[in-house]
């Protein structure tokens, strides 16, 4: 547990990818079996506990400290598991801290009565730093900033280059904790785990931007086009064990979606986008992130957001692996998948015909419905290839739509930013008055960083914490790819994925962009399915 | 240890002559201030940190180590045109009242101020530590009537661990990250000297590096027979010999501009605030060390039953928690809110 509480604590503050790999893969490589699997679940969110929550902890802190002075504590510290871990009173035990695996295998069987002596004799052996891990994973807010993902690559590295992360991915979600079994092929002790049945994730296709120097090199007899629609890309798994849905990122997403869960009978593993389809119309990203992020979802979500997937691709059709067929092939597989089973909230993603990449270019620039990005190119003869191969498959989005905003506010960014104010806010006039329409982190230039970081230091007129209020003098060019109505910003409009562009020194802050601008770039409407 | 106080019948409570004043703490048969808020005729000081030792008193009473770090840190003119050096234990009478100065283990020269009048005792801590520190000399319990004592970490939740555990901690980072610079992040008086102490007690006897803001109380500690080793300016020439090194600079350098220079730095910060995650994360910090140079809740609580006061007097800091546990020993709490202290390190 000591080792499991100094990691947590590295990396609750390490904000750089690469120091948090060097972390977790330094934990698995020196901590014992089960240990270390145990805490791989534990970073990736793999663990919980129905019987032990905060009440717990509130009644343990209540016997266990003078009301007052806790009071007093927690009044200052703010959060519930770290007052009691760093308040807890000194007991004078002999016992070493309990190990990982003990405590979980406790917190899942030991009857519920028994949590409350159970814990506070832990608390009595350990020290603050395996006081607040303990409470943390007891209360399930570990929160250290580490995607399942970032653990997969700590792992793959550990195996000197024999293991790649996406081959932690095809087998991860057929494995349980505490993972020996992985842990054993990693360091080459064993043959990789075979999943069997279970409905395990594949790493997806990935495609590269299209860029202008592409096009040369592209026979378009050779490639097939389709629209780019803008939701998340998901995986359907279904296999006799079980049907999940995934995002691209490998995270089970299925308790989020039961209606797409429910109208997959037929055994398959399907590529394609999850939309809000209402009528056949797809509603833009925004109403989507209504959905996303839940670990439930209420019967009324599910009418205000009718969710559907549109299938690009088919990885497995019942058994049968057919990611090594052409694009074609498969194609004709997917189509006669879905004719033959009719799957409802399911439809095919549309194959646009096309002569030349100019008419394809007229079709892109035309394409302004808020749920389209642009357009997809993948090659006919193209295998389904885990990552981003070269030369295969091209995403080519639509130009981005501009606006000249003022800077109004800035903040420090984290890791190798932090000493630079790299997170801008800016916004648009109305009435006389700036309204801010959104915060941008990127598209500048290393150069662009450093003179925008000296500006904004030599014209801060307030600060609020981190936050410095600028005066209003500095123009940014802001390209986005969509702007859409929102009830959540003060503007009444979300732009999506905004950077900066440019920096218009050349242009007065009087001259910057009206908001009324920005609302006549707005797309509600969306295309006929 | 001091000798046991005598009680002495119908003697006068401190609260007769030791008065609070927009000034700051003055003892009224003495003449003196202790740790006066703004300039004044005479100055008895505790410890030379800026909240302390304030510019511009007539005279000034402090152990040689204190009047020598004023000296350097507001110039020979503004420690005050009279300096009075008291050695451990010395006696002077200033007025109608003895004066004696103990150690209080907070930075190199920091003194509690005794004081005894017609009988009765009250003693000013200053801030104070009770763990060991390899650059003080360490506290000394006064038996008195009052005890004046700060509150900084006076909550339960501060318990500081180990510093040489902190420092552990720091050297196994230096050890994974061998091709970044921990730069850490610590207060100029004190709390930096310190670390370096304890960075050379563990072990590291490679160069540290030193913010400009630093060198000049390095160079009176070593002038005072503080010996630290070799220490070198962090200078922007250096970026490669920064590389695996520990360099140790002011809190507000160690995410700003300045630490650009440094090779991917790992930014830590040495403070007993540090032991609180919503702090430490506030100020962009990678690893907090919690290292203090101010007792935390179980030192505070020892020192009441060390000195055996039956009063105690809280100068700063979170005195509401210190005086519901003081009451529920027996001793009688009394917040002074003396405002203007804990405002430069801590």
């Amino acid at each position: 547990m000591i080792a499991f509480a100094n990691l947590l604590e590295r990396l609750v503050f390490t904000p750089g990818r690469n120091a948090k790999i060097a972390l977790l893969r330094r934990y698995f490589a020196t901590q014992p079996d089960p240990d270390r699997g145990i805490g791989l679940a534990a970073v990736t969110g793999e663990l919980s506990f129905a019987a032990a929550k905060a009440g717990l902890i509130r009644d343990l802190a209540a016997a266990h400290t003078d009301p007052e002075l806790f009071a007093l504590s927690y009044d200052y510290v703010g959060d519930l598991a770290e007052t009691v871990a760093l308040m807890w009173p000194a007991a004078n035990v002999n016992a070493p801290p309990p190990r990982l695996f003990e405590v979980v295998s406790t917190l899942t069987t030991a009857p519920k009565a028994d949590l409350p002596r159970i814990v506070a004799a832990w608390l009595d052996a350990s020290d603050a730093s395996v006081r607040l891990a303990l409470l943390k994973l007891i209360t399930g807010g570990l929160r250290v900033g580490v995607s399942a993902r970032l653990a997969k690559v700590a792992l793959a590295e550990m195996s000197d280059g024999r293991v790649q992360p996406d081959d932690v991915e095809e087998v991860w979600h057929g494995l349980a904790p505490p993972y020996a079994e992985l842990f054993a092929w990693i360091e080459g002790r064993a043959d990789k785990p075979d999943p069997a049945e279970a409905p395990v994730f594949r790493p997806p296709m990935l495609a590269h931007p299209l860029e202008p120097g592409d096009f040369a090199s592209l026979d378009p007899t050779a490639l097939r086009a389709e629209w780019k629609w803008d939701g998340i890309r998901v995986q359907l798994v279904a296999t006799n064990a079980g049907v999940r849905l995934y995002s691209r990122g490998a995270e089970d997403i299925s308790a989020g979606f039961p209606e797409i869960v429910d109208a997959m009978h037929a055994r398959a593993v399907l590529d394609g986008e999850l939309l809000v389809i209402r009528d056949g119309i797809v509603a833009p990203f925004s109403e989507l992130q209504q959905r996303l992020n839940r670990k439930t979802v209420t019967p009324k979500m599910m009418r205000d957001y009718p969710v559907a997937v549109r299938l690009y691709d088919i990885l497995f059709d019942g058994t049968e692996d057919l990611r090594a067929l052409p694009f074609d092939a498969r194609r004709a597989r997917l189509e006669a998948w879905y004719a033959k089973n009719r799957p409802p909230r399911m439809d095919l993603s549309e194959l646009i015909p096309f002569a030349s990449l100019e008419y394809l270019a007229i079709l892109r620039d035309g394409a302004r419905a808020a749920s389209i990005e642009g357009l997809m190119l993948k090659r006919g003869d193209s295998p389904y290839v885990p990552g981003r191969p070269r030369g295969q498959w091209w995403k080519w989005k639509r130009d981005p739509l501009t606006i000249d905003a003022v800077l109004m506010y800035a903040q420090r960014g984290h890791g190798k930013r932090s000493s630079f104010y790299s997170d801008y806010t800016f916004g648009l006039w109305r009435e006389g008055e700036l309204v801010p329409v959104g915060k941008a982190y990127f598209g500048f230039t290393d150069e662009e960083l450093l003179f925008l970081d000296k500006w904004i230091r030599n014209h801060t007129t307030a600060r609020f914490g981190p936050v410095r209020e600028v005066e209003k003098a500095m123009v940014l060019e802001v390209a986005f790819d969509a702007a859409q109505l929102s009830s959540r910003h003060k503007s009444g409009v979300a732009l999506r994925f905004p950077r900066i562009a440019r920096i218009r020194t050349d242009k007065p802050a009087a001259d910057a962009d009206r908001l009324e601008v920005l609302m006549r770039l707005v797309e509600t409407a969306a295309v006929q399915a | 240890m001091a000798a046991e106080k005598v009680h002495i019948e119908n003697m006068p409570h401190p609260e007769t002559w030791l008065k609070v004043t927009p000034s700051g703490l003055f003892c009224e048969p003495g003449g003196f201030y202790v740790d006066p808020l703004r300039a004044v005729e005479r100055a008895v000081v505790t410890h030379a940190h800026s909240d302390h030792a304030r510019p511009g008193h007539q005279a000034v009473l402090a152990t040689r180590e204190t009047l020598a770090i004023m000296r350097t840190r507001m110039g020979e003119d503004q420690a005050g045109l009279s300096q009075q050096a008291l050695a451990w234990g010395e006696r002077v009478r200033v007025g109608e009242v003895d004066v004696w100065l103990e150690p209080a283990g907070h930075v190199l020269g920091s003194a509690q101020v005794a004081m005894e009048w017609q009988g009765s005792r009250a003693v000013v801590s200053g801030d104070y530590k009770r763990v060991p520190d390899p650059t003080t000399p360490g506290f000394v319990p006064i038996p008195c009537d009052v005890f004046v004592t700060e509150a900084t970490f006076a909550l339960p939740v501060f318990r500081h661990p180990k510093p040489e555990a902190e420092i552990a901690r720091l050297l196994d980072s230096v050890d994974l990250f061998p091709e970044r610079t921990h730069v850490v992040g610590c207060y100029s008086l004190g709390k930096c000297q310190r670390l370096v102490a304890l960075l050379r007690a563990a072990g590291w006897d490679r160069p540290i590096y030193l913010h400009g803001a630093h060198v000049a109380i390095c160079d009176t500690y070593a002038m005072l027979g503080v010996q630290l080793g070799d220490l070198r300016p962090a200078t922007v020439a250096q970026k490669d010999a920064l590389v695996g090194a520990i360099v140790l600079a002011p809190p507000s350098a160690i995410a700003d501009r300045w630490a650009r220079r440094l090779a991917e730095p790992v930014v830590c910060a040495a403070s007993g605030w540090m032991r609180v995650r919503q702090r430490a994360k506030q100020g962009g910090v990678e690893l907090p060390l919690v290292i203090s140079d101010h007792a935390d809740w179980d030192e505070l609580l020892q020192t009441l039953e060390d000195v055996g006061a039956p009063e105690v007097w809280v100068t700063h800091g979170r005195e509401e928690a210190l005086i519901h546990a003081a009451g529920l020993r027996g001793i009688r709490g009394r917040a002074l809110r003396l405002v203007g202290y804990g405002e430069e390190e801590a």
